[in-house]
């Protein structure tokens, strides 16, 4: 057996393997979304960009702000934590919906 | 959805929840459960390993009958202590954890979830799936009800909150505020398909039987955790932990993290060629008995996760889940039966705690995740010299054994006696 290694497997690959039950409504948002959030004025870091384990949040440089993808979102709840200046509310996904993990 | 009262009402079903309500239904309490995923296990994750006592004290042979669906019994169980290329193993295996009781099984959560809170149906509990807890209700201090997402309000005599690591209940009773990033860990794990007979020619097992093998050093990338993989029939569950305030520091992905650690020549071999079948993360508590929130209140008990209950240490979380909701089962079925559900009533939980190995467990790791945590020794000059001590050892290279000797002290005395005399003292708590 010789050793092998695995391809790199992006994050987007990764959520590719689950399935969700899709809500038409956010469950997450910023408390403060302006021009003038901690996110655009002060954070620099932006943890929850480079650690959330499903991509949910993307800085867009070119808009200056977050951009929260609620649908990748898989419940683990690290964003409001890891947020240095506590600027993210994570809710659950209402009645059923969000993530559904099949081995978990 | 009923809007008649219930005895108990316990939010959500995972380990903890679905003890408790089968307990309090077995004693004759009409119990709610609430389950905010669309069926039992859609939410949760975990390694997976289960220690078969707890659930035997509550489903007495859940192995032999029953029709549990367990993976493997893990007869076999390893750590690896690595650096990037290197790596020493302790492991030890024996069949005597196949008598009696069985020690453990590798389990597939979303599966195991769904058999465990279908025997609390069994047993007379009413599972809602689905159902988002929104508020708590109180009247006159205490707490009566639960209000739903969708507008619903059920009333009961006492609220068990077992709503797992990020318990918005616990927060709502004011119990806790929001875990601190030390407080706990990220964790990210894949199942891979595998055939199973690739599985036991890999892992040196006989058909049907399992192992675990835990990874720390150099895979953790400077951060306070490990790596682990586990057997499953016909696939395998590897991942990652670590503090979430190590991942905030170092701005990687649990994702990424995973991919560089199928990389680490220990593991690389063993998943060659496995499918990913899917990919989960989730916070684990790791804050132990100083983060432990209070336990109860009027009409209002906590249990598992969301009450920290964990032995990161020494593996274990579900079983005290489990052992936790039986004894909050135990103490409200108690309650009823006096009529009382204050505080002073609900306090008997923590006296029963007190009593298992819960409470005392805790108590004696409770320094250990800063002893090493604040030690950096731990994450690389251990490792490092783990594997530097066993290649002196096993390597014959011509030089008399008493240089090797040297060598060795000359490695130890970097960092000198004393100072890995202090090292190690604390880990006497995660030796046994």
């Amino acid at each position: 057996m010789s050793p092998e290694t695995k391809p790199e497997m992006t994050v987007e690959a990764k959520l590719g393997t689950l399935e969700w039950k899709k809500s038409p409504e956010t469950h997450i948002s910023l408390r403060d979304a302006t021009g003038t959030a901690p996110c655009v004025v002060k954070c620099q870091d932006k943890p929850c960009v480079s650690v959330c384990p499903a991509k949910v949040y993307e800085w867009e440089a070119d808009h200056q702000k977050i951009v929260v993808n609620y649908e990748n979102c898989i419940e683990c709840g690290a964003c409001r934590m890891l947020c240095p200046f506590d600027n993210i509310i994570c809710d659950w996904p209402l009645g059923g919906m969000g993530v559904k993990y099949k081995y978990g | 959805m009923s809007e008649s009262s219930y005895d108990a009402i316990v939010v959500g079903a995972g380990p903890a929840g679905v003890s408790a309500a089968l307990i309090m239904a077995r004693q004759g309490l009409k119990v709610a459960l609430l389950e905010r995923g669309e069926y039992p296990g859609a939410k949760n994750v975990q390694g997976a390993v289960l220690y078969s006592r707890m659930l035997h004290e509550i489903i007495p042979n859940f192995w032999k009958e029953g029709g549990a669906p367990l993976e493997r019994p893990v007869v076999e169980q390893k750590t690896c202590i690595a650096t990037e290329n290197s790596w020493v193993t302790f492991g030890y295996k024996s069949r005597k954890f196949l008598e009696g009781v069985p020690n453990a099984y590798t389990i597939i959560r979303a599966r195991f979830d769904q058999w465990y809170a279908a025997q609390a149906e069994a047993a007379g509990v009413e599972l809602f799936c689905g159902v988002t807890v929104r508020e708590l209700i109180r009247k006159e201090g205490r707490i009566i009800g639960v209000k739903t997402a969708d507008g619903d309000t059920l009333e009961a005599s006492v609220v068990v909150a077992c709503d797992g690591v990020n318990s918005f209940l616990a927060q709502k009773a004011g119990f806790i505020d929001e875990w601190k990033p030390t407080e706990v860990a990220l964790g990210a794990k894949e199942v891979l398909a595998l055939d199973s007979s690739v599985i036991e020619e890999r892992f040196g097992l006989e058909p049907g039987e399992g192992s675990t093998l835990e990874i720390f050093g150099s895979v953790t990338l400077g951060m306070l955790g490990y790596a682990f993989l586990y057997t499953n029939k016909e696939s395998v569950s590897l991942g990652v932990g670590c503090r979430l305030s190590d991942y905030q520091a170092k701005g990687i992905r649990p994702s990424d993290h995973l991919e560089l650690v199928k990389k680490h020549p220990a593991i690389s071999r063993l998943i060659a060629g496995a499918k990913t079948l899917e990919y989960s993360s989730h916070l684990i508590p790791e804050g132990g008995l100083k983060s432990m929130p209070p336990l109860f209140a009027d009409g209002f008990l906590v249990a598992g996760d969301a009450a920290q209950m964990s032995n990161a240490a020494f593996r274990e979380g579900s079983n005290l889940a489990m052992t936790a909701g039986k004894l909050a089962g135990e103490t409200v079925a108690q309650a009823k039966v006096q009529g009382d559900f204050s505080a002073k009533t609900l306090s008997l939980y923590a006296e029963k705690l007190k009593s298992s190995y819960i409470l005392p467990d805790m108590e004696e790791t409770k320094d250990l995740e800063h002893s090493i945590s604040s030690n950096p020794g731990f994450l690389e000059f251990y490792p490092q010299l783990a594997c530097d001590l066993a290649h002196l050892r096993f390597s014959v290279d011509g030089r008399p054994k008493r240089e090797h000797l040297k060598d060795a002290f000359r490695l130890l005395r970097r960092r000198g006696f004393i100072q890995i005399a202090k090292d190690l003292w604390p880990l006497r708590k995660a030796a046994l």
